[in-house]
């Protein structure tokens, strides 16, 4: 196969586009679609600061490095979630990606604002993994833009995401999650800062081997949690139907955001409040993180009888490590 | 050649030459799920892989959401 542009051998062809392109004229294919989408959908400016996720993974990293190439002035944010040597890992790279580029990295960890890490946020709360991480990626993230005074977050959302989390919407026909689907999150409250998904029209097999061409020091391996999540199965539906009939994630979203988002948008109504706790937005008194954050101080407390010896945890063998998380991020927090 | 499968942790023996586009259906993976890796370079679907290669299948599905 050649490569389009310069008739050199390719490194990768797009089936969609009926195309290939050689490594160089690949990622110029992939920087120009990336700052077309930011222009288009008018997402960043140059000179406003920009707060860019990054979870050491292909997308966010392969998002920094376009923006940081193409002159944005942005800052990272590495949201520690405690998911044992996965965290670890993909914190070093976040670190180094940053250090090579002399570029700032700001680090939260979800322990000490939740009150344990994430796996033991799982055990206290019973919530699905996924849902308690991503409240609290979430809320961490507008957080940290607020006090660092960022006007907007990128994250690295592609095309593979956003078309699985459209699908799973579909499929519950959830009308509240149609209407709030899109890659611009408007910043509806003076508290709530606008999130944007420059690589929402990339596909992950496209920016995966944008971070490989790039020399990207990314990490492969999955979140332990990820395995058997809905939305990985809904990714390889999709797929399958992509293998078939090549463009039909890029269709079925891009036909979703065109001709049928404003109908759902429509009948929204949704008022967001400053939490009475924390004073981020809400829709309710206290927000969804507080309430989270009580469930595990609740849990950690439970696990601790009055006038036990501390030293001989009464909680079953399959217990104790994570009891002796909770007691430990507890005391990080009340400090 | 040898094959490795990043997402399952092992590799595989495979004799023959073959097109990639062949070796990803026997081995029933979708193209659109995995880069094709040789050395440095990424290979297209049609590009030949023969016996003394090492090919790596490196998975770019991620994230999670339940």
């Amino acid at each position: 196969m050649k490569c389009r542009k310069c008739g050199g051998r390719a490194a990768l062809e797009l089936r969609r586009h009926n195309t290939a392109f050689c490594g160089p004229d690949y990622v110029d294919f992939f920087r120009h679609h990336v700052l077309e989408t930011v222009r288009r959908w008018h997402m960043l400016s140059r000179d406003e600061p920009t707060l860019v996720a990054v979870s050491g993974g292909k997308d966010s990293l392969a998002l920094w490095d376009v923006l940081h190439d193409a002159g944005f002035r942005t800052t990272g944010l590495y949201l520690d979630l405690g998911i044992f040597d996965y965290s670890r890992a993909s914190k070093a790279r976040c670190q180094a990606f940053a250090e090579e580029r002399g570029l700032e990295l700001r680090v939260v960890a979800v322990a000490e604002a939740a009150g344990a890490p994430i796996p033991a946020v799982r055990e206290a709360t019973r919530r699905p993994t996924c849902s308690a991480c991503g409240l609290s990626k979430r809320y961490l993230m507008n957080r940290a833009a607020l006090e660092g005074g960022f006007s907007v977050v990128a994250t690295g959302h592609n095309l593979d995401d956003e078309a699985a989390t459209l699908f799973g919407s579909t499929l519950r026909w959830d009308e509240s999650a149609l209407a709030r689907q899109t890659p611009v999150l408007e910043a509806t409250h003076p508290k709530l800062v606008r999130r944007v998904k420059p690589l929402f029209r990339m596909s992950e097999r496209e920016t995966a081997a944008y971070a490989f061409l790039r020399g990207i020091d990314y990490i492969v391996e999955e979140c332990p949690f990820a395995r058997g999540a809905t939305s990985i199965a809904h990714k390889e539906l999709l797929n399958r139907l992509e293998d078939t009939s090549p463009g039909s994630k890029a269709m079925f979203l891009q036909g979703f955001l065109e001709r049928a988002r404003p109908r759902f948008r429509a009948g929204e109504t949704v008022t967001l409040v400053e939490c009475v706790r924390c004073g981020q937005t809400t829709t309710g008194e206290i927000c969804a993180f507080c309430k989270l954050r009580d469930q595990v101080q609740r849990a950690a407390r439970s696990a601790r009888p009055v006038g036990a010896d501390p030293a001989e945890p009464a909680d079953p063998p399959g217990t104790r490590g994570l009891i002796a998380d909770l007691h430990a991020a507890s005391e990080i927090h009340a400090s | 050649m040898k094959v490795i499968l990043r997402n399952q942790g092992r590799e595989i023996e495979i004799h023959g030459r073959r097109r990639v586009r062949e070796l990803l259906a026997e081995l029933s993976v979708l193209p659109e799920t995995v880069l094709v890796i040789r050395g440095r370079d990424l290979l297209t679907i049609d590009e030949v892989v023969t016996e003394e290669d090492v090919v790596e299948l490196r998975p770019v599905i991620s994230g999670g959401r339940r």
